[in-house]
This record gives C-alpha cells, sequence and structure tokens, in this order.
C-alpha cells in the first residue's frame, strides 16, 4: 500500500474519531447546563475546552451558545465538528478508490449534512444536527466494518480511530481528576454525581458501567473502568489493545519487521494497561501518571510515521 | 476544400426526414452530412431499427430509462465536480441516450487511416529527435520544428523502448458533407476521455439490451487490458515483470475521475509525484512495505509539470530526478516526452507530407486544410479572410487560443490580425467546418423530441508492439441547438459509439 494513502486513511479516521468525540462532549454538557448545580458555566466550558486541547482562536467569552456554535459549524475553526468532518472527507477523496462506494456515500452525506444542512434536510438547530452528525458517524462506522476489505488500509484506520480515542479519553480522565476526584469524599453529593454521570456519558459508558457496577458510582470505580476495562470499547485500554493489533496485523501484511520500536512501544503501553491495578495507580501521582500515557501515544504516533509514511529514503534503500 | 456556402449550392437535397414521425417534428437537414439521413431523407439502414426502437417507446418509458442512466452515472461517481468552498455541487456527466452508430466499413477506413497516420507519426518523433532525416530532405522546414513549443532538445539522441513514443493516442475525427472522415488536431501528449467512452458503454448495456442483440455491436471492454499490455510491452529491458503505475497530478484535476477509474480497471497503483522517489537514477514508489522499485509510468501529467530538475521548476506535480531516471533507460514513460511536437497544428499541415515520407503511401484519412502564417501567401488569403475562417493558436488544445471567424466581432477580429503579424508562427487558419450531425434526444419529459446535433469522434489508438484501435470511441456532441463546440466545459456531452460487425 502506497505511503500516502495508509496517511490518509489513518487520518480520515481519527478526524472522524475527533468529529464524535467533541460531538458528545457538546451534547453531555449541553445538557448538564440545564441542571442546576454549583459548577459555573465558565467553569464547564472551560473544562470542555481543556478537554479538546485548548483549541486555537476559541476562547470562552461568557456565552455558550455561542462557544457551542463555533465548535460545531464554524468549518473554519479547525476544532469544530465540521471542520473535523470536512477535514475527514478531503483525506477520504484522496484515496477514493480505496473505499468501498457504500463508505464514500455514507462520508459524502455527512458531509453535507454537517456542510448544507439546509439541503440535506437534517435542519440548522443544534438539536437536529448533533443526532444527525452521530448516527452519520456511526453509520460510516458500520458500512467501514462491513464493506471493507479488512486489508492493510482497514487496519490503519483501526490505528487512526484507537490512537485518538486513547488519547481523547486520557486527557478527559485527566481534566476530570483534577477537577472533582482530588477532593472526592467516598460518597459523592449531588453536584460530583452528576459531573460523574456527565463523564461517563462523555465516553458512551454510563449504562455499561452501571452493569458491572451498579448505579454506585466512586471515583475509583469509574476511573478504573474507563481506564482499565479490558471489553468495554471506549475504555483507553481497549483502544490500547486495538491499536497493538493493528500495528501487529500491519507489521505482518507489509512485510516489515523492522520496526522493533514501534512493536516494543505498543507493547509495552499495552502490558502496562492490562497489568495495572487502580489501587497503585491512586497512589501515585495520578496526573503525571495520565501525561506519561499521552507522551506514549504521542511517541507511537510518530513511530507509525516513522515506519509506515514518512521514513527517510535511506533507511528503506539499506534496509 | 469548398467553403459551407458552395457546399450548400452543390447539394440539391431535402430539408426535412421523408418520415413522418411526430418525435421527428424538429429534425432538420442541410448540406452537413446527417449520420441517420441520407441526402435524400431517407433512413440509412443501420439506423433503422435504432429510430423505430425510439419512435416506439412510450414517453413515460423513455423519461424512467433515461432518469435510470442518470442513477447509473450518479452512482458510478462519473460526475464533475466543481470544487471550491461551495463543493458538493456534483453534475451529471452530460450524455445522449441515441448511440452513433458506425458501420464495418467506415470502421475499417478509419482504422487503416488511423494506423497509417499513427505509425508515420511515431517514426517522424524518432527521426526528429535522432538523425533528422526528414529535415535533411527538406520535407519538414527546420524551422518549424525548432521553434514549436513542444520540442524538447532534451529528447535528442535518447532509445526509447521499442521505438514508440506515443504510445496513447485519441485522434479528433470529423465526418464532412461528402460523408468523408477528416483528421481534425492529432492528441499526443495525455489525451482523455476514454473513462467516458467505457462508461456510456456500460450503462447504454444496462438501459438498451435489446438494442444491443438486434446490432451486432463491437466489444471496447478489453480497452484497458489493451492498454495494460501495451504499457507492459513497453518496460524497460531486463524488468520480465515490469512494475507500472498511473501518475496523475491529483484530485484537483478534472480528469481524476478517469485516472482512478483506469487504475482500478487495470488492477495498477494510482500515484502521485509526492509518492514516487528517484535515488541513483532508479525510480521508487514509497509504500508502507518500504520502497518499491517502478518500471513503467502511464503518466497524466504534461511534460512541462512532471520533473522540475528538467522542466518547469515551480511545479510541485512532478518528481525531481525523473527525466534523468528516463535518460538512463531505468523506467519508460508513456507517452514519451516531447510527442507534443508531433500534434503541433503547424506540423500538423505536414502529416499528409510526413505519411508519403516515411511510409511512401497516400494518406488515408485527409487533413483539414489549413494555412501557415508563415506563409506570405496563405497569410495574405487569411487575413483578408478572418470572418470566414477559424484561427488557432499552434500549440494549445481543448478550444483554447481560437478565434472563430464567422462568430467573432471586429474587435476580436482586429486582436487576431495583429497577433497574426506579430507572431506568425503561433497561429494557423482552418476553413469553418460544417462536421455531421447524428440524431440526439431533446425536448423535455412531456414531449421528447428527436433532434440533429454536430458530433465529432475521437477512436483511441494503443501503441505498443503493435497498433491497436479498439473499435469504438469518444462521441462528443455539441448539445446545444446549432452549436459546433463539442466540449464539455461550454455544454458538450457525449454518446456511446457503436461499431458494427458485419
Amino acid at each position: 500500500m502506497l505511503s500516502r494513502v495508509a496517511d490518509s486513511l489513518y487520518w480520515m479516521s481519527r478526524y472522524l474519531e475527533r468529529a464524535e468525540h467533541t460531538v458528545r462532549l457538546l451534547d453531555v454538557n449541553m445538557g448538564l447546563m440545564l441542571d442546576r448545580s454549583s459548577t459555573s458555566a465558565e467553569g464547564r466550558w472551560l473544562r470542555v475546552l481543556a478537554a479538546l486541547g485548548n483549541p486555537e482562536e476559541i476562547e470562552w467569552q461568557g456565552d455558550y451558545n455561542q462557544l457551542v456554535r463555533a465548535l460545531t459549524f464554524d468549518a473554519d475553526n479547525h476544532a469544530s465538528i465540521t471542520a473535523c468532518i470536512v477535514s475527514a472527507r478531503e483525506n477520504a477523496r484522496q484515496v477514493r478508490d480505496e473505499l468501498s462506494t457504500e463508505q464514500w456515500q455514507r462520508l459524502n452525506r455527512l458531509y453535507l449534512q454537517a456542510t448544507e444542512p439546509n439541503t440535506s434536510g437534517s435542519g440548522h438547530g443544534l438539536e437536529e444536527f448533533i443526532p444527525s452528525v452521530l448516527d452519520g458517524l456511526h453509520l460510516f462506522q458500520g458500512v467501514t466494518d462491513t464493506t471493507m476489505n479488512h486489508g492493510e488500509g482497514w487496519q490503519f484506520i483501526q490505528m487512526g480511530r484507537s490512537i485518538e480515542r486513547a488519547f481523547a479519553t486520557v486527557k478527559l480522565l485527566d481534566i476530570y481528576y483534577r477537577d472533582f476526584f482530588v477532593t472526592a469524599q467516598q460518597t459523592p453529593d449531588s453536584n460530583q454525581y452528576l459531573e460523574w454521570i456527565g463523564l461517563l456519558r462523555c465516553c458512551t459508558a454510563f449504562e455499561a458501567y452501571c452493569r458491572v457496577y451498579t448505579a454506585d458510582l466512586t471515583h475509583e470505580w469509574i476511573l478504573e473502568f474507563l481506564l482499565l476495562n479490558p471489553d468495554f470499547p471506549h475504555s483507553v485500554r481497549y483502544a490500547i489493545d486495538g491499536l497493538r493489533q493493528a500495528v501487529i496485523s500491519v507489521q505482518q501484511s507489509s512485510g516489515r519487521l523492522s520496526s522493533d520500536e514501534l512493536s516494543r512501544m505498543t507493547g509495552r503501553l499495552q502490558a502496562s494497561l492490562n497489568f495495572a491495578e487502580i489501587t497503585e495507580i491512586l497512589d501515585q501521582d495520578v496526573s503525571a501518571y495520565m501525561s506519561n500515557i499521552l507522551r506514549q501515544c504521542l511517541l507511537i504516533h510518530d513511530l507509525i510515521y516513522g515506519s509506515y509514511i514518512h521514513y527517510s529514503v535511506q533507511a528503506a534503500l539499506s534496509a | 476544400m469548398p467553403t459551407n456556402s458552395e457546399v450548400r449550392a452543390q447539394t440539391p437535397g431535402v430539408d426535412r426526414p421523408r418520415r413522418k414521425d411526430p418525435a421527428l417534428e424538429e429534425y432538420f437537414l442541410d448540406a452537413a452530412f446527417d449520420e441517420m439521413f441520407d441526402d435524400q431523407g431517407v433512413v440509412r439502414p443501420h439506423y433503422e431499427s435504432l429510430l423505430s426502437t425510439f419512435s416506439k417507446l412510450p414517453k413515460e418509458e423513455l423519461h424512467r430509462r433515461k432518469q435510470s442512466a442518470d442513477l447509473s452515472f450518479l452512482m458510478q461517481g462519473i460526475t464533475f465536480t466543481v470544487y471550491g468552498r461551495d463543493e458538493g455541487t456534483e453534475r451529471i456527466f452530460p450524455y445522449d441516450l441515441l448511440p452513433r452508430i458506425i458501420t464495418a466499413g467506415e470502421w475499417e477506413r478509419i482504422e487503416k487511416g488511423l494506423t497509417q497516420r499513427i505509425t508515420a507519426l511515431n517514426l517522424f518523433l524518432r527521426d526528429v529527435y535522432n538523425e533528422g532525416k526528414i529535415l535533411a530532405d527538406g520535407f519538414v522546414p527546420r524551422e518549424i520544428v525548432y521553434s514549436c513549443r513542444h520540442f524538447r532538445r532534451e529528447m535528442r539522441g535518447l532509445q526509447v523502448p521499442r521505438n514508440v513514443y506515443i504510445a496513447v493516442t485519441g485522434t479528433d475525427l470529423l465526418r464532412l458533407g461528402n460523408g468523408d472522415f477528416v483528421v481534425l488536431e492529432d492528441n499526443l501528449r495525455v489525451p482523455s476521455g476514454v473513462s467516458y467512452m467505457l462508461t456510456c458503454r456500460r450503462v447504454m448495456k444496462r438501459i438498451f439490451p435489446q438494442l444491443f442483440t438486434k446490432y451486432g455491436v463491437r466489444p471496447i471492454e478489453h480497452y484497458t487490458r489493451v492498454l495494460l499490455s501495451t504499457l507492459r510491452s513497453l518496460a524497460p529491458e531486463g524488468r520480465p515483470e515490469p512494475s507500472i503505475v498511473l501518475l496523475t497530478p491529483g484530485i484537483y484535476n478534472s480528469a481524476y475521475f478517469e485516472h482512478t477509474y483506469l487504475a482500478r480497471q487495470m488492477g495498477i497503483e494510482l500515484v502521485e509525484g509526492r509518492d514516487l522517489v528517484i535515488h541513483d537514477n532508479v525510480v521508487y514508489m514509497r509504500t508502507t512495505a518500504g520502497l518499491k522499485r517502478v518500471d513503467v509510468i502511464y503518466r497524466r501529467v504534461d511534460d512541462d509539470f512532471i520533473d522540475p530538475l528538467a522542466f518547469r521548476s515551480d511545479s510541485i506535480l512532478g518528481v525531481a530526478g525523473l527525466f534523468n531516471a528516463y535518460r538512463a533507460g531505468n523506467v519508460t514513460l508513456a507517452n514519451a516526452f516531447g510527442t507534443g511536437l508531433a500534434d503541433d497544428k503547424a506540423i500538423y499541415a505536414y502529416v499528409p507530407a510526413i505519411i508519403r515520407y516515411y511510409l511512401g503511401e497516400e494518406p488515408l484519412l485527409q487533413n483539414v486544410e489549413t494555412y501557415l502564417m508563415t506563409d506570405p501567401a496563405q497569410r495574405q488569403h487569411t487575413l483578408q479572410n478572418l470572418d470566414k475562417l477559424v484561427i488557432k493558436a499552434v500549440g494549445e488544445s481543448g478550444g483554447y487560443g481560437m478565434l472563430i471567424g464567422p462568430k467573432s466581432t471586429q474587435a476580436q477580429r482586429d486582436e487576431f490580425r495583429a497577433l497574426i503579424e506579430t507572431n506568425p508562427r503561433n497561429y494557423i487558419a482552418q476553413p469553418t467546418l460544417d462536421f455531421s450531425r447524428a440524431p440526439c434526444l431533446m425536448g423535455s419529459p412531456d414531449l421528447p423530441s428527436i433532434e440533429p446535433r454536430h458530433v465529432d469522434l475521437r477512436p483511441y489508438i494503443l501503441y505498443g508492439d503493435k497498433v491497436t484501435i479498439v473499435p469504438g470511441g469518444l462521441t462528443r456532441v455539441a448539445l446545444p441547438k446549432g452549436s459546433l463546440v463539442v466540449n464539455s466545459s461550454q455544454g458538450g456531452g457525449s454518446k456511446d459509439t457503436w461499431v458494427l460487425n458485419d
């Protein structure tokens, strides 16, 4: 597979995952705005911005409606949902022959929903926009898994999604941890309870959590579930397991076993999550632990690039 | 060649078809050759079955089939994309449901004529870039060859595989009042449109299967296979299992659909300039499995843009060092560099002489009469008749740099007069042609009618170990009434082209 093609598929997938994460973050926090709570609007939306990595050119100016609009419809804003979808489609367009017709049509429809809500019949308002974009993203995911050859290209899509998801979830946990967990008592007050549900909902994890731990929320269990659960698709561990799988598949299909460093780094991160104990994590500096995972994700991204996409010609010739 | 008015005066003929049919209310005949009716207004035998099938179809059914064809084009993604901030507006490729039919006899003449012409043009390129015998013998003036915009001095003395310079050609033919096909343009650089020929056929087969069984239509589906074996046959020596790629300028190119289509149909990699690297004069593509050697490049990027080291240094579409790798014989490019020399419109005037010189034969397909502005007498004649002639810039294609005399204003004519006088080498003149018309389905869904529209024909010629012409081509049609412009950007469309068996 051409490196450029792998690059486009990887980023298409990352942008779509990013759009999905942003959609849910906005949806959940707008819902929470309606409840009376002690969290100020400013605190809440600054937290959302931090979870999105404090995008440039977006600032909290006291009006959450304005902020939400900037993060949804404003295509000039790189962090907006629309911009993510436009970028994903732009990447897909360059490798259109690698995608199935169903995938392309889905993505194109999603793109039209986001850029021309009037003509595509999905309406202007946020209340229509959010569910229609979520639907579109899920449908794309579905046709990707059912109509695309699960070869190298599909594996790069998995890589992109896994790494983006792991990164965004850790970032979110890190921010919530600082705001709500450090001072947590064993039985949360109603405000904390609300925010904790919010955190779980941002990761579509509330129901799945309840199945494992019942509706009793404790910060320890929440962290354990979102970080270390082996079966829940939005947990960090699950994402890293997926990443490792995809890396192994690509190594096999490309016949290139020279990327030892990539194997080692993904393997180590996976093992550290697989064999971790939540109490041990809580005993140490949690923020440092999270930052360490983020750093490893960035490193793995660089290694994927160095091995398959932007490798040096000289190294490839001597290999 | 007689002018239009002379032709009209010589042909008595009729101005309406003999057949009475409500769908033919708008049909008219004049001096231009009509593909469906002869000069007495009688249906030509090979159009009989088509016409009766269409006039028997209820209009609802006709409308349904038209819609089904539209949908099919849309689904296959055969659309023009208007790109930019307001993108998403994709237009369906304009096409016409009525096929253009060519009899076996007509095709045989076209095929022979094109084979002869391409063989001679290829010999000409080889000669000019090597010994230059034709120049020494004075059959083509040196100053015309060396002043061609597309002449590539870098190609001098280079041996190309099998001596084939023009592996892929799409020659534009027109049919004149007397029924003869003439060559309007040899497109020897990167001709496009073949994907429309192939997809139009596929759609037509789905929409009118019964017509295909009635007519023995010769198949064209093997085009991509022949293209692939043509490319393979041109691989550098010592590369028995050549790796072949299609080089595209990228998604913003208007023919990008065709590039993806052909690459997919041939099962070869579609690459952009940034996918290729040159090391020690060997071309590689960057893959996830490392660098992979490339042996043959079917390039759809113009000479100018293909290598910033050898040609235009501001090109970002190209591959630095590609030309040196080519000169070293490590990679084949199809078509070769510098083939644009032979489709320069001033060289065009010498093609009959070129055929006679190399093959010792009379040309089977005639040229359109062409006046060279470098010749004082011809220039004088042209300047006196600017309002009747078509003026073309020699190095341009696709309808750029043209003056259509009868439709021009005094200001435009003055402009071209000045241009010709300043740079006579850059212009040629040709008579305004009244080329043939074919029936097209026009009107509205409620009131469909069959009307004649001007058409040209672009067959595709492949030249590897031998010359192969797939029986068919792209028939482009000027859809607006009275229009002579077949370019798709200006309301042109296409129709399926059937070459019959018998």
